[in-house]
């Protein structure tokens, strides 16, 4: 489930921010508690505790004192916008550098765009 | 209100025959957290574990016990006040092998003062431990679950699993760790799990403490070592460049490419530095960092 190779917390708060990008977690909808959560995925509930802790900073989840924790109304939208600040550089820029290593030019890449795109 | 206990010691150190096998460590243990003790086979581990449990004496320096309702700290060896509140379950099982199991059950019950016998029958049924049966009859993987049972049953405020679970299978230990972390939840205590099965139990770590040739080699919590340390791939020259100054745990040459894991942490602008020089970075994992930390030295 988790890689030996990062922070727990940060792989537990990315899981959750994808299932609210891909709509797997609604908005206003409750999530696992930690001691749930950490039950679950045979992890120290501290662990747990801190990626939840983190969503809750960053305004990705709120908390309502004694039911729980939840997903921000706006977080879907703040995850989107986030991502698609980093899109160029983590998504394309990365292709072009490959693209031009092997030797496809980039206007095939863009003629492959636009056909997969379209389709 | 918690009972759980902290543990400090102080340059203490442990001799078997005059050979060091702990050897004047400083340590403290956080009340209430889930511990590793990691290390390699004759590192130490096993030895501190007796010496928190007061199984054995120091030769120099002490260990101190305190917090819970033991208020002031005490050295654990011949005081049965620490050590009713201290269970160490080793592997080698530390139990009378003529008696049944329901009567190891009961002399943990009478010594053990937060003893649950709810949870004991519970985790026995689970286990599929026969009470009736002698210790010697059963197999070694019931006689580890036994050693699970009696110390998660004892809720302890301080316990100790010393590879105590290596006997069992991996449904068996995947049921321990389940039944430990639930338990943990409700009765929080503080837990030293010690293991070389690092990759297995290490999400289950609050913090780690690794042991090589009865010395510290680091105490930590479990996710700052994990991205501690990286790999540098790439053309030999520009990786020396690039890893000069960083302590080198592993180097590895194939042709003209090399491979160096150092410890450190690598900001944005070091990544942006080590990609512009065509150099590869990779994480480190706990299991291989623990490696490279206890490894052979050159």
């Amino acid at each position: 489930m988790f890689d030996d190779r990062s922070p727990i917390y940060l792989q537990i708060a990315e899981q959750i921010k994808n299932d609210i990008v891909t709509g797997a977690l609604a908005e206003d909808e409750q999530v696992m508690s930690t001691n749930q959560y950490a039950a679950f995925y045979r992890i120290n509930p501290a662990t747990a505790a801190k990626g939840f802790a983190q969503l809750v900073d960053e305004g990705v989840l709120y908390k309502k004192r004694g039911i729980g924790m939840f997903v921000s109304p706006n977080a879907r939208d703040l995850l989107r916008t986030g991502r698609r600040d980093s899109f160029f550089a983590d998504v394309v820029d990365p292709m072009i550098r490959e693209a031009k290593a092997i030797g496809i030019p980039l206007k095939d890449i863009l003629q492959h765009i636009r056909t997969y795109g379209d389709a | 209100m918690t009972t759980a206990l902290t543990v400090r010691t102080e340059n203490l150190s442990v001799r078997f025959a005059g050979v060091p096998a702990l050897d004047r460590l400083d340590l403290r243990l956080a009340p209430g957290k889930i511990h590793g003790l990691l290390g390699r086979n004759g590192s130490g581990k096993s030895t501190l574990a007796a010496v928190l449990a007061g199984f054995c004496r120091p030769d120099e320096g002490r260990v101190l016990i305190e917090g819970g309702d033991l208020g002031t700290a005490q050295e654990p060896y011949e005081n049965a006040v620490v050590t009713s509140r201290v269970c160490l379950i080793r592997e080698s099982g530390d139990r009378p092998d003529a008696v049944q199991v329901k009567q190891a059950i009961g002399l943990a019950a009478a010594l053990r003062p937060y003893w649950d016998a709810d949870l004991a029958g519970d985790l026995l049924d689970r286990f599929e431990v026969p009470l009736n049966k002698k210790i010697q009859k059963l197999s070694r993987g019931k006689k580890s679950a036994l050693g699970v049972v009696l110390g998660l049953a004892s809720r302890a405020p301080l316990t100790i699993f010393d590879e105590s679970y290596l006997g069992m299978d991996v449904p068996s230990r995947n049921l321990f760790y389940d039944a430990l972390l639930a338990d943990y939840t409700e009765v929080p205590r503080t837990f030293v799990l010690s293991t070389h099965l690092v990759s297995e139990v290490s999400a289950m770590l609050e913090e780690v403490v690794i042991l090589d040739n009865g010395r510290l080699v680091t105490q930590s919590p479990v996710d700052s070592l994990r991205g501690r340390g990286a790999s540098i791939v790439g053309p030999a020259a520009a990786v020396d460049k690039f890893t000069a100054g960083f302590t080198v745990l592993a180097e590895e040459r194939l042709g003209g490419t090399k491979s160096t894991t150092i410890l450190g942490d690598l900001d944005p602008a070091l990544l942006a530095q080590a990609t512009a020089a065509g150099l590869e970075i990779g994480p480190v994992g706990l299991q291989d960092l623990f490696v490279h930390l206890t490894g052979a030295r050159s």
